[in-house]
């Protein structure tokens, strides 16, 4: 698969890179959560929870389009689908929208899974659209009520007290409608919320939306991309509002990676950037049910 | 008090839920790759016995429940509470008839049986796998319709009533299979 993956790109004029998996920096996202190195001796070390910042750095500095096969690490992330270290391909386009994007991950899924008919078959829906046709119900106009009267119908059990709309919004997704998709299909699902847009930019018609997509199959997500936000100042306005919200939660806060904000200062250009999950797609292909089929040994194990 | 987060979770595990001592039966992880993590779990409540679904926030703590089981003996009932001996340590434990419950028919005395102590409180009793008590009351069997492979009730020693073959008399001890309350043969001299 790896070699299919490297073939792919080659053909294609992409370059593959390599960058750092240690950094100063942590994933200020509130819901990932860096793995911290324990070395009291120097300034804090966090490992990579993608390379999507490092990569950023590379295209800003004139890489022009890259992909790589990075190890990243996320803490408490274990389960069916999740093992804290894990594999991504990770790749940027300069020039392209979300919707090319979407076409070359169907395209290079196809490939992978040796079924071209998965990308010929792919279906495309926007968020919204998810939701209105599976449960009759506008997820950007919902209250919270509504959300979790929808919870309720589906006789998905709701966390104690919980009333943050894109937390039920995420309970959702991954508890009604995700195992209600086509699993034999290939489903992008794009134009999410703005407030969960982490770092995609606005949509240029509808500033409550934001540029992300993912690609969905098996009731797995196999992948999440963006047209890539390139203002610096809104990038730091999103970190600082990141940090306000691990500051509610209690979680640890984590140094903005401000090399990131300098390139994006510097310019990173029109381009379209996507991370897809390689373990889940080789547990596709081989038909696993859970990811340690996968893995060479799972952290229980190493 | 302690508690777990939701990273401890697994099977098995007891925790407190409103109050009541619970114990995990299932624990799903999932998460939107860019979103917020949720813990899946089945858990039955061990007081009720019914297994609710429950979802919690990654990263939550819940109490834990002081709960554990253990070997203890049992010596009697005072019509109100069945009293357990821990053989080593000669404490004496007494259970109400909630906990007693089924298992409570089949108690006569000295036997050994696993108890789920809850803040050393008995919360649930478990009589042995397989008893083997005397029948006090039973109807004589018909010759005959033994082949039939009929039953008939028989009253044993303890108040409990199971179906017994026809050729069983009383006053004759028979095994018995506690979790199905089912007969299960003579018990050999």
């Amino acid at each position: 698969m790896l070699a299919a993956c490297r073939d792919f790109f080659a053909v294609r004029d992409v370059l593959e890179v390599e960058t750092p998996i240690l950094s100063r920096a942590g994933a200020t996202d509130p819901n990932i959560q860096s793995l911290r190195l324990a070395d009291d001796s120097g300034p804090a070390r966090f490992l990579n929870t993608s390379p999507e910042f490092a990569m950023k750095r590379l295209i800003a500095a004139g890489a022009g389009d890259i992909f790589q096969i990075a190890r990243a690490f996320r803490e408490g992330e274990r389960g069916r689908l999740h093992n804290p270290e894990f594999s991504l391909l990770e790749w940027y386009r300069g020039g392209f929208a979300i919707v090319d994007l979407m076409k070359e991950v169907a395209a290079l899924l196809g490939v992978l899974l040796k079924r071209p008919e998965v990308a010929e078959q792919a279906v495309f829906l926007s968020y919204g659209a998810l939701f209105e046709e599976h449960l009759n119900l506008n997820p950007h106009a919902a209250d919270v009520k509504a959300l979790l009267r929808c919870l309720d119908d589906s006789q998905v059990a709701i966390p104690q007290g919980e009333n943050d709309k894109d937390v039920l919004l995420d309970l959702i997704m991954s508890s009604v409608l995700l195992p209600a998709l086509d699993a034999e299909r290939l489903c992008f699902i794009y134009d999410y919320p703005i407030s969960q847009a982490a770092l995609a930019k606005a949509h240029p018609q509808n500033p409550r939306l934001a540029r992300r997509f993912e690609a969905i199959m098996g009731g797995m997500e196999l992948a999440n991309g963006f047209e890539e936000l390139d203002d610096p100042l809104e990038q730091r306005a999103r970190f600082e509002s990141d940090r306000r919200r691990r500051a509610e939660t209690g979680a640890p806060q984590m140094p903005i990676d401000e090399f990131l904000l300098a390139a994006l200062a510097q310019g990173l250009g029109e381009c379209s950037g996507v991370a897809v999950g390689l373990d889940r797609v080789l547990m596709l292909a081989i038909n696993a049910s859970h990811i340690d089929e996968v893995l060479s040994f799972p952290v229980t194990r190493c | 008090m302690a508690s777990y987060s939701t990273n401890e979770f697994r099977s098995g595990l007891k925790i407190l839920l409103d109050g009541d001592p619970c114990a995990i039966v299932e624990n799903e992880f999932v998460k939107p790759g860019k979103g917020q993590a949720f813990n899946r779990v089945k858990i039955r409540n061990l007081k009720t016995g019914r297994v609710v679904d429950k979802t919690f926030r990654s990263g939550e703590s819940v109490e834990a429940a002081d709960v554990h089981d253990t070997e203890l003996q049992y010596l009697y009932s005072d019509g109100e509470f069945w009293h357990f001996m821990d053989p080593q340590t000669f404490t004496q434990y007494q259970a109400d008839a909630a906990a007693a419950g089924a298992a409570a028919q089949w108690l006569k005395g000295e036997e050994l049986c696993l108890i789920t102590l809850w803040n050393e409180v008995p919360l649930i009793v478990e009589a042995p796998k397989f008893v083997e008590l005397t029948i006090s009351q039973t109807d004589p069997g018909v010759r005959g319709d033994t082949a039939q492979g009929g039953v008939k009730p028989a009253t044993l020693e303890t108040g409990a009533v199971v179906k017994v073959p026809l050729f069983v008399e009383e006053g004759e001890v028979i095994k018995v299979d506690t979790r199905s309350g089912d007969y299960v043969s003579r018990a050999r001299d």
